[in-house]
């Protein structure tokens, strides 16, 4: 037996053990997710004890060294530890930007003392952060954000508004772009600065989205006091470190292209929804766009694949997680177009005591979001064109 | 899990292919067989050398004289044939004709593998009868006779089909016309008395046939496989071919995808490099993502034959049927950026075009493969 193969039967067995069985099905509403924090509310026992479990191991972020409170797995127990939880359908026990976001960049750029100070709460799910990019007039054009922060020898004073943030009114922390020096080639002037969201003049106003729900808020941020020491990287250079963050997340995000384990696929969902006839969906022109988006997440799946074994094996080129955020969020559109279509007048039941297809009016709509946040499919051409087919 | 990233052998195996294409099989070459109208429709000397470097025999088992390089090695070649339309009776003799053989055949019809494998001897598969592929629709019967069969019926769209010295005949035993259960495969000498062939003419300039089987005597030694029970193993010859056909469509879509984007580079409007205008670079962007999909498929599918798993038939479907997809994307659009120049047939962006078409007709377009994919998925 291969050490892989114990490392996976003592997994199997440990999570046999410790996953509790409420834990083991996919979320039934977006209130079963936890996304932990100073002031989260568990809704069961049971997701506290999956999260404490999970972060005891390090296993709410596998793959960071366990200096710092992570798994310290390499890739291929990873990839076990996922397949594994997928097998008994546990859920993920902590959803956070702090382990999509601003870990991975504190991890490779941020100073020890800093490791130290802040992944240890997020692997526990301690703290919870937000991010502080957009600006009303800086979207796509991120670089040309405005909110200055002024050096005032130990500490900056920040002052700006920030807009688009998601969870900004439950988060603990926010990592945020503020503009150091105003004099330099706009990419040149900006840092990247993490400061507490209790800090005196940071204050947040939700926004309603077309789904009806307020994930995110404005940020006003008016003379509020940054520690120097609270700068990831260099000052002025948090443009770089911007950027490696924002993979990141293109990443996570691309990945809602994925069917996520446990939750029924789009053609199981659709079969329910509209029957089966000699075996085959009732529906014919329906069929054949469930078969051709089945087609494509194939694609989409083992193209995410590739990317990583190629990174590893060092071939590949860069910028691919551009393309896998064009391709992962246009297919998870996709999806949710189809189903609202399967379902039939069923399925944009928004309230009411029979909603056949649950929450999926809200769903679909967020989904929408998907091809704008974190750059929008435009950007991410863009991207494509520029830096990987040399166009301009 | 094995990687989805060729090894060092496999990598040796594509270079070298790519050097062979490009050096002696570009795409003039296939120009010059189609404007001469060839009456072989490939370059003897060509096909030589490929021979000598072992491609014939990519996927032939060693005691045969091949090099049991596996799909994935093949496949490579495949492609990089893609990228020059190299014309070849690669793809007729040394995957469909090999693996139908390796598959199904039996001692002394195995020994056939040898010759191919030298490329001497050449091999085609006559299974469609109508336009759209259904490998399931035979209608053409092979009727017991003494120890043998008599075979009467017409298959069309035979790769190759002029130039075989052996044709694979799907053929009804037993059942109705669309039945699965009653087909049988024969392996049917090419000048065999009643056997007519006729060359059609396709855009792309290479070897298709029409072929009529008018009272064919075979011996019973001529049935490849089970009788009656032939579907399986043609399914799994299909399975192979559509890989390799997908692989085919990626060299050839990432070849015009190249040339269009270096076109886009060179040519100036309005004072400019027409590359230069947004609405232009998004459509290549877009053409690179689908084309990175198409990779990671055809790659995935390869891979899968070659280690027989089990949804090997799906992975196959899925590549061909995107292969197909994003090859009509690229190849339409090729013609498109680059303007009137694409119209013109000294310009060679139209080829590509004209290529991907058969290819991706050939053994189930992107509605055939879609149609399996949801019949694979229980939908
Ligand atoms: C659900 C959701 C959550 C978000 N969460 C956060 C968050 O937590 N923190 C945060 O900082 N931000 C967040 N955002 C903001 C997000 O990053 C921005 O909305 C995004 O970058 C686009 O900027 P914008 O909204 O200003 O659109 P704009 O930049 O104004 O774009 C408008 C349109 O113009 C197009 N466009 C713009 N520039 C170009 C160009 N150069 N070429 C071609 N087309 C172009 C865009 O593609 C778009 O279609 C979130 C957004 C959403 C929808």
């Amino acid at each position: 037996m291969t050490d892989l193969d114990t490392f996976r039967q003592e997994t199997r067995a440990w999570l046999e053990e410790n996953c509790p069985q409420s834990m083991r099905s996919p979320f039934g509403s977006e209130k079963e997710v936890c996304w932990g924090g100073r002031n989260f509310k568990f809704y069961s026992e049971d997701q506290r004890l999956w999260l404490e479990r999970m972060a005891e191991k390090g296993w709410t972020a596998p793959d960071w060294p366990t200096e710092y409170g992570g798994g310290g797995l390499s890739r291929a127990e990873h990839k076990i530890l996922l397949e594994e939880m997928a097998r008994i359908q546990a859920r993920p026990p902590l959803n956070s930007f702090g382990i999509w976001m601003i870990g991975p960049a504190i991890l490779k750029f941020g100073s020890e003392a800093l490791k130290q100070q802040h992944l240890p709460p997020i692997v526990r799910g301690e703290i919870r952060w937000c991010q502080g990019y957009s600006e009303p007039g800086a979207g796509s054009d991120l670089a040309g954000l405005q909110t200055k922060a002024e050096d005032r020898g130990d500490h900056f004073i920040v002052n700006g508004q920030k807009i688009w943030t998601s969870y900004a009114d439950r988060a603990d922390w926010m990592f945020a772009l503020v503009r150091t020096n105003p004099d330099v080639k706009k990419q040149e002037g900006i840092s990247l600065v993490l400061f507490d969201m209790e800090t005196p003049g940071v204050s947040t106003r939700p926004i309603k989205l077309i789904s009806g729900e307020s994930p995110f808020c404005e940020t006003f941020l008016d003379d509020v006091r940054v520690e120097k020491d609270q700068v990831v990287g260099e000052v002025d250079k948090g443009w770089t470190i911007a950027k490696y963050l924002l993979t990141h997340e293109r990443s996570m995000i691309g990945n809602m292209g994925s069917t996520a384990a446990g939750q029924k696929t789009l053609p199981q969902l659709a079969a329910s929804a509209v029957g089966l006839q000699d075996g085959k969906l009732a529906d014919t022109m329906l069929r054949a766009e469930v078969a051709s988006w089945t087609i494509d997440s194939i694609g989409y799946e083992l193209t995410a694949e590739r990317a990583r074994d190629e990174a590893k094996a060092g071939q590949g080129v860069g910028n691919v997680s551009a393309m896998l955020k064009y391709a992962g969020t246009e297919l998870n559109k996709r999806r949710y177009e189809l189903l609202v279509a399967a379902y039939g007048s069923e399925g944009l039941i928004w309230e009411g005591d029979s909603r056949p297809a649950g929450a999926l009016p809200q769903q679909w709509l967020r989904t929408k979001g998907n091809s704008i946040e974190g750059g929008t499919s435009e950007v991410q051409l863009n991207i494509i064109a520029k830096n990987i087919l040399g166009l301009g | 899990m094995q990687k989805l990233v060729l090894t060092e052998e496999q990598q040796m195996l594509k270079d070298a292919a790519q050097g062979l294409f490009s050096d002696q099989a570009p795409v003039s070459q296939l120009r010059k067989l189609r404007d001469e109208k060839d009456p072989l429709g490939y370059v003897p000397e060509f096909w030589n050398q490929a021979v000598e470097l072992g491609l014939a025999g990519t996927l032939i088992p060693e005691a045969y004289g091949g090099s049991e390089f596996g799909h994935v090695g093949m496949g490579q070649v495949m492609e990089e044939g893609g990228r020059t339309l190299a014309a070849s009776p690669l793809f007729a003799s040394g995957v469909l004709g090999a693996c139908a053989l390796m598959l199904a055949g039996h001692g002394s019809q195995k020994d056939i593998l040898k010759d191919i494998a030298a490329g001497t001897h050449l091999m085609a598969l006559a299974i469609d009868e109508t336009g759209r592929h259904q490998p399931a629709r035979v209608a053409t019967k092979a009727e017991a006779q003494g120890d043998g069969f008599v075979l009467n019926g017409n298959k069309t769209f035979v790769v190759d089909g002029h130039i075989a010295n052996t044709l694979i005949v799907s053929a009804r035993t037993s059942g109705g016309e669309r039945d699965e259960q009653g087909i049988t495969l024969f392996l049917v000498d090419a000048n065999a008395e009643g056997v007519s062939v006729e060359r059609t003419i396709f855009p792309d300039g290479r070897n298709y046939a029409k072929v009529e089987l008018q009272n064919v005597a075979v011996g019973a030694d001529a049935v490849l496989g089970p009788k009656d029970q032939g579907y399986e193993s043609l399914q799994k010859v299909l399975d192979i071919g559509n890989a390799h056909l997908a692989a085919e469509l990626l060299g050839l879509s990432s070849e015009a995808f190249e040339r269009t984007v270096a076109y886009m580079k060179e040519r100036k409007q309005f004072g400019v490099y027409i590359s230069s205008f947004q609405a232009l670079q998004h459509r290549a962007a877009h053409m690179w993502s689908e084309l990175e999909q198409v990779k990671s498929m055809v790659l995935k599918a390869l891979m899968a034959l070659d280690a027989s798993d089990d949804q090997a038939s799906l992975l196959v479907s899925a590549a061909k049927a995107k292969a197909s997809q994003v090859a009509e994307l690229v190849t339409n659009e090729g013609v498109q950026l680059h303007g009137g120049m694409g119209m013109t047939d000294e310009f060679d962006i139209g080829l590509f075009m004209k290529r991907a078409r058969p290819v991706q007709l050939l053994l189930g377009d992107f509605r055939y493969h879609a149609d399996r994919v949801a019949t694979l998925k229980g939908f």
